[in-house]
């Protein structure tokens, strides 16, 4: 446990941001002073060094320019120093994708990515997957809500597994059925909405790898937006069920 | 004129008619629909003869519109898309409405800027500012400014009007072969870290100023500039700007709007003398009186027009924010995390729309002290102390409180 205050680096939010994806830093911050431990978020600038020494680095979505931009400032290692010594990392979506060993942008150009996890992200084969994304998270999380607005396909290697089943929406794309990553300490997701706000369990599930005892706190207007939220997807789920039975397939704009 | 136009104007004004009288709607966008059917080339042909201003960007298309209008209306008639149906069918509606006025402003809804200006030829394109907005229609910001520069660069005749001081705005116009540079401000600066032209970072000077660090692209020099309520001309005149309506931000659009009207010949005084008397514009900043207690409207869609609405709002009122997620407002409401609730600390404000949860919970994680109701009158009620009230909506939720104030 950190002596005093636990130091979030919100890397790069100019850059890595496009989606509200800050909003993560922010709630991990809040939920712990809520709690009663002192917490720090770092906005790391894009002319800024990434701090070494912060407990948690998290990471949003962003633009291809703003992206490709992304990685060449983090290409200096602190974030592959952090990654090793097993500081706790969250990525969403263009986040996510440059800590794997590639990624599309633009026409389709290759880039290298940070290649600090094993996964390397294509295109999806059709629309760009733009939606309400459910998935049921394994350990212990329960089911994850959020958004997802991406182009990316991402495909993991061995050493990496998902963070959740698929239940709606898309998530990696790759045809396994599986949403983001977990490596080590390193979490990912295509989760926009952003991911911690809708899922409080997530929020305190990274805590955790940096504060051992977490008391509970009182997260009823959480639970009420997840409710309504799962409300949602089952109403379009029988709307759509009845469109597929009495409508012909809608044809393409 | 052809023959086929004629026929498509007619159907267009009996389908419009149609749907007024059986109560369907205000008839603008179906009329323009079956008129567009009718003649796919009726924009196109409703445009011949005029000399046309296209306003378009992100925030204040149609604030900066009603401005130009009131400026191009101290010469003559002006046509106009009110009402702010601002796609190729409800500016096809409103062109053929209109058949004798020879100047006219239109607001474009940015991705359909390329396509408008194509069909109608304009002489004047007035370019506001580009930010993040229903990012799940249009993807990425970066891809519609280069949407407008490539469109640009293709038609040399335009007279380009823009805001110099957005790094977007700039690039996209700066591909026009003629352009006004106006310094009109830009708060909002997050979706512009990354230079537009070649990827790199963008460097500010505080001042306005911006430099891209790879390929030097700069801010253009500006010729017409704002300095707090003033708007300095090209002479270097200044005009103190006494606007009806809120907002630093306006006084940057009344700018915009004069340095377009300039075009034709209006002088800045009188210009921004006809602005002045504008005090709400389609239910924007509009005072009126609801649940027993007056009430202010304020239109904010986005992170950057969220940032400046809150702003706007007066400090000693009563709060309500109003957050839908339907296709027209987007359908991914994580935009409420970029916009600096924290701000609103020390005061309460009531959770309302279809939204109200989302809104509930950005409001916990800012430290703002906040209730949450469903309905828009309860909502008022609930509001701060028992005086004025701020209601603070995005795109549906606003026309839904428009239409609940209108029929109180």
């Amino acid at each position: 446990m950190p002596e005093s205050q636990v130091r979030i680096a919100l890397v790069f939010p100019s850059l890595l941001g496009t989606y509200g994806d800050g909003g993560n830093a922010s709630v991990l911050a809040q939920r712990l002073r809520w709690r009663g431990i002192d917490a720090d978020v770092i906005d790391v600038g894009v002319d800024d060094a990434v701090p070494e020494q912060a407990d948690l680095y998290v990471l949003g979505g962003g633009e291809d320019t703003a992206q490709t931009l992304a990685v060449s400032r983090l290409s200096d290692g602190v974030l592959a120093r952090a990654v090793a010594a097993g500081k706790t990392v969250f990525a969403v979506c263009a986040g996510f994708q440059i800590l794997g060993e590639s990624f599309l942008v633009g026409a389709g150009d290759i880039v290298p990515g940070l290649g600090l996890v094993d996964c390397r992200t294509d295109r999806l084969p059709g629309e760009r997957a733009v939606g309400e994304l459910l998935t049921d998270a394994a350990d212990g999380l329960g089911v994850l809500t959020g958004y997802e607005n991406h182009g990316g396909r991402t495909v993991l290697g061995a050493d990496a597994r998902p963070l959740a089943r698929v239940r709606d929406g898309v998530g990696n794309g790759d045809g396994s059925g599986g949403d983001g990553l977990v490596q080590g300490n390193v979490v990912a997701t295509y989760l926009h909405g952003p991911a911690l706000a809708r899922n409080p369990a997530l929020a305190d599930h990274l805590l955790r790898t940096v504060v051992a005892d977490l008391s509970p706190l009182d997260d009823h207007e959480e639970e009420e937006l997840r409710a309504e939220r799962f409300a949602f997807l089952r109403r379009t789920r029988r709307t759509s069920r009845w469109r597929r039975q009495w409508r012909p397939p809608a044809r393409d704009a | 004129m052809t023959a086929r136009f004629a026929l498509a104007r007619a159907a267009g004004r009996t389908a419009s008619g149609l749907s007024r009288v059986t109560g369907r709607g205000g008839g603008t966008t179906i009329g323009g629909r079956v008129t567009l059917l009718v003649d796919p080339d009726a924009l196109a042909q409703a445009a011949v003869g005029r000399e046309l201003a296209l306003v378009s960007g992100t925030n204040g298309k149609t604030t900066t519109r009603t401005l130009l209008v009131a400026a191009l209306a101290t010469r003559g008639p002006v046509v106009s898309n009110s009402g702010g149906a601002n796609l190729p069918t409800g500016l096809t509606a409103a062109l053929t409405a209109d058949r004798t006025s020879r100047v006219g402003v239109l607001e474009v809804d940015e991705p359909f800027l390329p396509k408008v200006a194509a069909a109608v030829m304009p002489r004047v394109v007035v370019l506001l500012n580009l930010s993040r907005d229903q990012l799940d229609r249009y993807a990425e910001v970066r891809r519609l400014a280069g949407v407008w520069h490539d469109t640009l660069a293709a038609m040399p005749d335009v007279h380009v009007v823009a805001n110099a001081d957005d790094p977007l705005v700039a690039w996209a116009g700066s591909a026009a072969a003629d352009v006004t540079w106006v310094s009109a401000g830009q708060r909002w600066t997050y979706d512009s870290t990354a230079c537009p032209a070649c990827g790199d970072i963008l460097h500010r000077d505080g001042e306005g100023g911006w430099r891209s660090d790879g390929c030097g692209l700069s801010r253009p020099t500006p010729t017409w500039r704002v300095d707090g309520t003033v708007v300095i001309d090209p002479t270097g005149e200044r005009h103190p700007v006494e606007l009806a309506i809120p907002g630093q931000v306006n006084v940057g659009n009344a700018a915009l709007a004069a340095a377009a009207a300039a075009r034709w010949g209006v002088s800045a005084t009188d210009a921004l003398r006809a602005m002045a008397a504008i005090g709400s514009v389609e239910g924007r900043y509009l005072q009126t009186s609801f649940s027993g207690r007056p009430v202010r409207l304020l239109l904010a869609k986005n992170p950057a027009g969220w940032s400046e609405a809150l702003q706007m709002a007066r400090s000693d009122t009563g709060l309500v924010v109003a957050v839908n997620a339907r296709a027209a407002d987007g359908r991914d409401p994580s935009w409420l995390w970029d916009v600096p609730f924290e701000v609103l600390r020390g005061r309460h404000a009531v959770a309302t729309g279809e939204r109200s949860r989302d809104v509930a919970v950005r409001l916990r994680y800012a430290g703002v002290e906040h209730v949450r109701v469903d309905d828009l009158a309860q909502a008022v009620r609930a509001a701060h102390g028992s005086g004025p009230v701020d209601v603070l909506a995005n795109y549906t939720a606003f026309q839904g409180y428009r239409k609940v104030v209108r029929d109180a």
